[in-house]
């Protein structure tokens, strides 16, 4: 440690005022209040003790909550292959194919994203944030397996450069940030973001009768062909109980890496709520906003997917990730109580609604997150109008 | 009418080094000082001493141009030994040396049944003069009351909850004949009730037990209960172009002993606490004592800071430095000016409000907490929404109004409710802040542009 801390202050005079590598000051700082907590005091007047909770310590907590869905998603790709293949094979070889194809995605949206967010803070002269622990980590995750890493690499660039930095940088976005990374490069690049990219085959050729269609899009094709139920449609899957409700709450279905297990979102989830970094109004509202709007269709009834049971909805596609991951962002999410509440619902409403009604693109939450963004700052404005209004009554003159 | 409010937000700032409760009386320091910084609401304050002139205690030593009823005077009798200033002549200290024995300055004395006949301009003329006045403090913007103004009620809390305040009840002791006298007088000054706002968490005192002719009402929750603001918020709470007035029961107190004994008495009992402290006590002084007595050989260790008020709201002074006029309190902290290897990321069992650093701190209720000053990370853009809240029992939203101060955006700051909240009532979002943003001088700074607005 002490060898470090001294290494450390060696170097420091170097980045700072005058010294030869003074424009660098903010990615030295990075490096120094990354290995050691800065050892900064409070100011001479107001609060002379801190609680011990930086903005690091925060995004370290999203981390870890997506760690299960991460690892899983790992074993996932493997599994996902192996019976896409016909071939049986033990956990270990699931998760070194896994890994093969999940970490190179995660290094190179953290170098991408990484150096996009340093050159940044080298010519903004702003410190780099801790947001990007989070965003980098996000982005693989929402992503098919096969999609090519140069894709990654230009979508988190886009994202980070476009969505953020344009903008100020963290706090100041508007709109999520891995969410505009997805959507750039869904409508950038549809053919690697949509069809059959869901499943990693490699250089194998998969078995007889295989298709690497999801449930959603399943889904969709019942509504359309209008042959069969939609249950009927799912069950009917060339592997068997592929998209029966367990499977699909648990996760072993093709789809992009992080999302598709409902139950490891839910831990994920659960690590959020307790530690109180995740509203967990946002996290209910979205899933109620869901299942009410599939019930409604229920209801309604015109075609097959409106018939499909509504809980189906919170276990296919990526609602449970959106809902706990991207909904739940504080920068992009309405920043009152209340508003928090209709920003949830309507996300869950809105997703069942593009999901169900949108032939081009069958999953909602991605949309339905980023218009809900830019309404969020809609929402604040009533919410914050109420308060005033309420002192406004209060006085008499 | 007496009211009932039950508070659930906030938070309690359990500091360790609480005084025990045991007064130490010979060891009371020479020098005292007045320090014109500690009035919010005074520009440009003129001397009415210099160097060298021997003054009794009550006598005026200055007063502000604003203002120039209010007086400020002298806590101790003796030799007016230095005034000191600082950049641009600021003016920063007026040190008396004081006699051994205090000689007061005579004013009028009353009998208690004088009193009753007393008028509201008497009243406060004999504040004005006696150095009791800048006790009084208005809202909105909690600067010192203006003695033309007709206050809608005037509010005491009876408590501190502020990390290691020590109890009015224990520094007020047996001056209840005081303490009443005092509030008769403050309910001759407003056109509406005297409220006096008790801690139901603790049981009642004779003190406060007896009192009559006030509204009493209980408070219970965590902490900001005991902060007057929060308290007015829940009991009639201030708008637009109203005003009220508060005051410490110190205060109230001085007044007592101002009608009835005719002298200016600045005598006060203070605590010496705080985790390097080795024996946190209290202490008999007067206001504005120098603390190097009270820390002398009183340390476990010399890398400290030391803070006239709470470790909240407190300002940092000097080891030779002087305890503030409002303050009863001297907390001694740790300095925090040390790096830890990856102290973001490993689990400890540090305080905070915040469940992502400490998870199980449900299980440690009732353990106190050596902190010290360190800020824990750097200041950052706001990125966690909600908390401030959590941490705010009043219906204010904390984020949007300091995000319209930071935009000097004076519609908005009057429409979020500026009017209602001073420095310490906002001092729990500047602790619990993810993103180390300087809440309480942000607030000033946009209740200094309401101000001059």
């Amino acid at each position: 440690m002490k060898q470090i801390k001294d290494l450390l202050e060696r170097q420091k005079p170097m980045f700072q005022r005058g010294g030869k590598y003074e424009r660098f000051h903010y990615l030295f700082d990075m490096a120094e209040t990354f290995l050691f907590t800065p050892p900064f005091t409070t100011g001479s007047k107001g609060v002379q003790v801190k609680d011990p909770i930086d903005l690091k310590r925060l995004m370290m907590t999203v981390v870890i909550a997506m760690t299960p869905c991460l690892v899983f998603g790992i074993w996932n790709v493997g599994h996902q292959h192996y019976i896409a293949i016909g071939q049986v094979a033990t956990f270990f070889q699931k998760m070194y194919v896994g890994s093969f194809v999940v970490l190179p995605m995660v290094l190179v949206s953290y170098a991408a994203g990484g150096i996009a967010e340093a050159i940044f803070a080298v010519i903004r002269k702003h410190p780099i944030n801790e947001g990007f622990l989070v965003t980098g980590m996000l982005v693989p995750l929402i992503l098919p397996p096969t999609i090519p890493l140069w894709q990654i690499a230009l979508g988190t660039i886009f994202a980070v450069v476009i969505a953020k930095e344009a903008f100020g940088g963290t706090g100041m976005n508007v709109l999520n940030v891995a969410m505009t990374a997805r959507a750039f490069l869904y409508f950038s690049y549809p053919a690697q973001m949509s069809g059959d990219v869901w499943t990693y085959l490699g250089d194998a050729s998969p078995v007889e009768g295989y298709s690497g269609a999801t449930a959603l899009a399943l889904a969709y094709d019942s509504s359309v062909a209008g042959t069969s139920t939609v249950l009927a449609s799912l069950g009917d899957s060339w592997y068997a109980n592929l998209y029966d409700f367990k499977n699909l709450f648990l996760g072993a279905i093709p789809g992009s890496i992080g999302e598709t297990s409902t139950l490891m979102v839910l831990i994920g989830a659960a690590i959020l709520i307790l530690t109180g970094v995740g509203s967990w109004k946002i996290i209910v509202s979205v899933f109620g906003g869901a299942l009410f709007m599939g019930y409604i269709f229920n209801l309604m009834g015109l075609n097959e997917f409106m018939l499909l049971p509504s809980h189906y909805h919170l276990v296919i596609g990526g609602v449970a990730f959106g809902a706990v991951f991207m909904a739940t962002d504080p920068v992009t999410a309405t920043h009152t109580e209340t508003g928090k509440w209709i920003y949830g619902l309507l996300i869950g409403v809105l997703t069942v609604i593009i999901r169900v009604f949108n032939p081009a693109y069958p999953e909602g939450i991605m949309l339905a997150v980023l218009l809900m963004n830019v309404f969020a700052p809609l929402i604040d404005y009533y919410v914050v109008q109420a308060n005033k209004n309420r002192r406004l009554k209060r006085a008499t003159i | 009418m007496s009211k009932y409010v039950k508070l659930k937000k906030g938070f309690n700032v359990k500091l360790a080094g609480a005084a025990k409760l045991e007064i130490v009386d010979s060891l009371s320091p020479s020098i005292f000082a007045l320090k014109p910084t500690d009035f919010q609401g005074i520009e440009r304050p003129k001397l009415l001493v210099g160097e060298g002139d021997v003054v009794k205690a009550g006598a005026p030593l200055m007063f502000d141009k604003t203002h120039p009823d209010v007086m400020f005077t002298a806590p101790v009798s003796g030799e007016v030994l230095e005034i000191r200033r600082g950049e641009k002549r600021k003016l920063l200290e007026i040190k008396i040396l004081a006699d051994k024995q205090i000689e007061y300055f005579e004013f009028h004395r009353y009998s208690s049944s004088d009193l009753n006949s007393l008028s509201r301009d008497e009243i406060i003329k004999h504040l004005l003069i006696s150095g009791i006045w800048p006790r009084f403090k208005q809202r909105p913007y909690g600067v010192i009351a203006k003695p033309k103004d007709k206050p809608k009620a005037i509010f005491i809390s009876a408590f501190d909850s502020h990390p290691l305040s020590p109890e009015f009840d224990f520094l007020l002791k047996g001056q209840s004949q005081y303490f009443q006298a005092g509030l008769d007088m403050l309910q001759k000054l407003t056109r509406g009730k005297v409220h006096l706002n008790l801690d139901s968490n603790a049981e009642v005192s004779t003190l406060f037990g007896s009192v009559t002719g006030v509204q009493v009402n209980k408070f219970s929750g965590p902490h900001p209960y005991g902060n007057v603001g929060v308290q007015i918020h829940h009991l009639d709470p201030i708008n637009k172009n109203e005003v009220a007035w508060t005051v410490c029961p110190y205060g109230v107190k001085q007044i007592g002993k101002l009608f009835l004994e005719g002298i200016y008495d600045a005598s006060k009992i203070i605590a010496v606490a705080g985790p390097p402290v080795k024996k946190p006590r209290y202490y008999r002084t007067y206001d504005g004592a120098c603390i190097d007595k009270f820390i002398e050989n009183n340390l476990s260790h010399q890398n400290v800071r030391f803070v006239s008020g709470n470790a909240l709201t407190g300002e940092k002074i000097a080891s030779d430095g002087f305890i503030g006029f409002y303050d009863h309190l001297i907390t001694v902290l740790t300095e925090g000016d040390h790096s830890e290897f990856m102290g973001w990321l490993k689990p400890t069992s540090k305080l905070s409000f915040h469940r992502a650093w400490g998870l199980v701190s449900f299980l440690k209720q009732n353990e106190k907490f050596e902190l010290d000053t360190n800020t824990g990370g750097e200041e950052r853009a706001f990125v966690q929404t909600g908390v401030f809240e959590q941490v705010t029992p009043m219906d204010i939203l904390p984020t949007h109004l300091i995000k319209a101060i930071m935009a000097e955006d004076y519609d908005e700051m009057e429409a979020l409710g500026i009017y209602e909240v001073v420095e310490e009532d906002l001092a729990l979002c500047e602790f619990i802040d993810v993103s180390k943003h300087p809440i309480q001088s942000i607030l000033r700074e946009g209740i200094d542009l309401m101000l001059k607005s």
